[in-house]
């Protein structure tokens, strides 16, 4: 049986040969740092479940002190030039599109018809994640398509994404960061702090009021904290959870993903936003550093109207 | 009822504002927020350790990278830039509609690097999406320039944000369903992402409608300066 265990001891090899490459990398100047960071990560992802908490939870500090003194700098990467890639382009043509298309191909097939598979009345996928061990697999089989396309080996396709890696740098493990965080949030008891005051202030048994205070405190939320995703736990532990679906019986799913995206309505009003709004109007060269922000404000405000309706339409069935 | 955590809050806050690297603060107000709940440091560790731990699976988009890095040395940009350039010969409101609808669909399919600031609002679409304004208008003055720029970054962020939910392995959907499974609701990832469809086609009509306009406004504005310009050499002569 395939299960999530699989795909994390896939990750974990993939960015142990990251940390070794980037280690051995004598173009960057904190080669170490990023090597300790990513080799860091990569035993996480093949032993967390098997080491104490308190040590993982060790584990994540010293990945954010790595992230944040000094930064995990930038290694020497074998670019092709511009004329390389032209004649590549112009010679696989549209076939170049076929691996990068096969990796939701796959992640479907696995996660919606292929979900219940049984050999000889073994499950092929776990029962659980089936989502994530298809987007993982799906990786895989792209990377070999891809490989197949172009006649290089995996090696080299490891390599090529150490220039996508190093860009990314620390901030691809700020999204899990903001999930811990949220979870310390909610077992702080946040979320009850934030419905205490939120209860105070306005009638509960109205649902409409309810429903409006968490769309509006996941819009300011993730102002606050500039993406919906560490608003989301603690509006919803707060507020959604306890008095829409618990009190007025909303549906959850729909609740969730609208409530998610009412958020998004803040990300694209807020300077904390900073990879969506600050960086590309820097890219584009302007002026008024909230420039785009500017721009977004008119679609921002009646699409968290349209949220608001929506969700007041949908989760009460 | 313990308002103390709420500092944890205050805290995020504070390190955004004064830009300290946003890893070190988010892991920072979690250790203070864990400790003035009346958690030992111990324990603190613990509790970030377990969240780690169970979160994890938000990493596995990193395996993509191998693919796309590939196909990127074999001239995967230069392929998707001149198959998109096939679509000139339109004004920049229709161009920039085009780009929103291809923006939200290849998102919905997990697509998310197809876009982007860096990789092709700056080098393709605000190119582009000038060009097309002034083909139609001639040459733009500053102000109305910049802001064609910045409704060029604006349609990348709305139809990646209003597009992505609906693909099931994103973060946020298995964000979501981690969260609600913690909290003894188990669904599956689809039956989120579904829910985020009515909001997409609603981002959709809303941010279409105001390119639609865009064209119009554009003409009225370039129309207006020139009747300026014309006029205003009719007022030297004495």
């Amino acid at each position: 049986m395939i299960g999530l265990q699989w795909i994390y001891w896939l990750a974990g090899l993939y960015l142990g040969w990251v940390a070794v490459l980037g280690w051995r990398d004598g173009g960057n100047p904190r080669r170490r740092a990023s090597g300790a960071f990513w080799g860091l990560l990569a035993l996480m992802m093949l032993a967390a479940d098997r080491l104490p908490p308190a040590l993982v939870g060790a584990a994540v500090v010293a990945l954010a002190l790595l992230a944040g003194c000094g930064g995990l700098g930038r290694g020497r990467h074998a670019e092709s030039s511009v004329e390389d890639k032209r004649s590549e382009a112009a010679r696989l043509g549209n076939r170049l599109f076929l691996p990068a298309l096969l990796i939701p191909a796959v992640a479907v097939l696995v996660a919606v018809p292929l979900a219940n598979v049984a050999i000889a009345g073994v499950r092929l996928f776990g029962r659980e994640h089936t989502t994530l061990v298809g987007l993982g697999l799906a990786c895989l089989l792209a990377t070999f398509a891809a490989c197949r396309l172009t006649r290089q080996t995996p090696a080299c396709a490891i390599e090529q994404s150490r220039r996508l890696i190093d860009a990314i740098g620390w901030a691809a493990i700020l999204p899990l960061l903001l999930a811990t965080l949220g979870s310390v949030f909610a077992a702080a008891g946040i979320g009850d702090a934030v419905a205490g005051l939120v209860r105070q202030a306005i009638p509960v048994d109205n649902r409409f009021v309810v429903l409006a205070a968490y769309c509006l405190g996941m819009l300011t939320f993730t102002m606050i904290m500039g993406n919906a995703f560490a608003a989301f736990p603690v509006m919803t532990a707060g507020i959604g959870l306890p008095l829409l679906v618990q009190l007025h019986g909303a549906d959850a799913a729909s609740m969730a993903a609208i409530g998610m995206l009412a958020g998004y309505c803040g990300t694209l009003l807020t300077p904390m936003a900073a990879n969506f709004n600050l960086v590309p109007a820097a890219l584009l060269e302007l002026r008024d550093a909230n420039g785009v922000i500017r721009q977004q404000v008119w679609t921002a405000l009646p699409l968290f109207a349209c949220n608001v309706l929506l969700m007041y339409v949908i989760i009460f069935r | 009822m313990n308002y103390w955590p709420l500092v944890g809050i205050a805290l995020v806050v504070a390190g955004f504002a004064l830009r300290l690297n946003p890893a070190l603060v988010v892991v920072g107000a979690g250790l203070v927020t864990g400790l003035v709940a009346g958690f030992g440091p111990v324990e603190v560790l613990a509790l970030l350790g377990e969240a780690f731990t169970k979160q994890r699976y938000l990493a596995i988009f990193l395996l993509t990278l191998p693919v796309i890095g590939l196909l990127e040395r074999h001239g995967l940009k230069e392929h998707a830039q001149a198959w998109i350039r096939r679509l000139r010969g339109a004004t920049a409101g229709r161009l920039l509609t085009v780009y929103l609808a291809a923006r939200q669909l290849t998102s919905m399919l997990g697509l998310n690097s197809l876009g982007g600031h860096p990789q092709t609002v700056r080098p393709l679409l605000a190119p582009m999406a000038e060009g097309a304004a002034e083909a139609r208008h001639g040459e733009l003055p500053d102000t109305v320039r910049q802001r064609l720029r910045a409704l060029c970054a604006a349609t990348d962020n709305v139809g990646l944000f209003f597009g992505e939910d609906v693909f099931i392995a994103f973060g946020a959907v298995l964000l979501m369903q981690g969260f609600l499974a913690e909290n003894g609701i188990v669904l599956e990832p689809l039956h989120i992402a579904l829910w985020a469809l009515p909001t997409a086609l609603c981002a959709f009509a809303i941010h279409a409608t105001r390119l639609w306009r865009l064209d119009r406004r554009l003409a009225r504005e370039m129309e207006a300066l020139e009747r300026r310009a014309t006029a205003s050499p009719a007022e030297d002569v004495p």
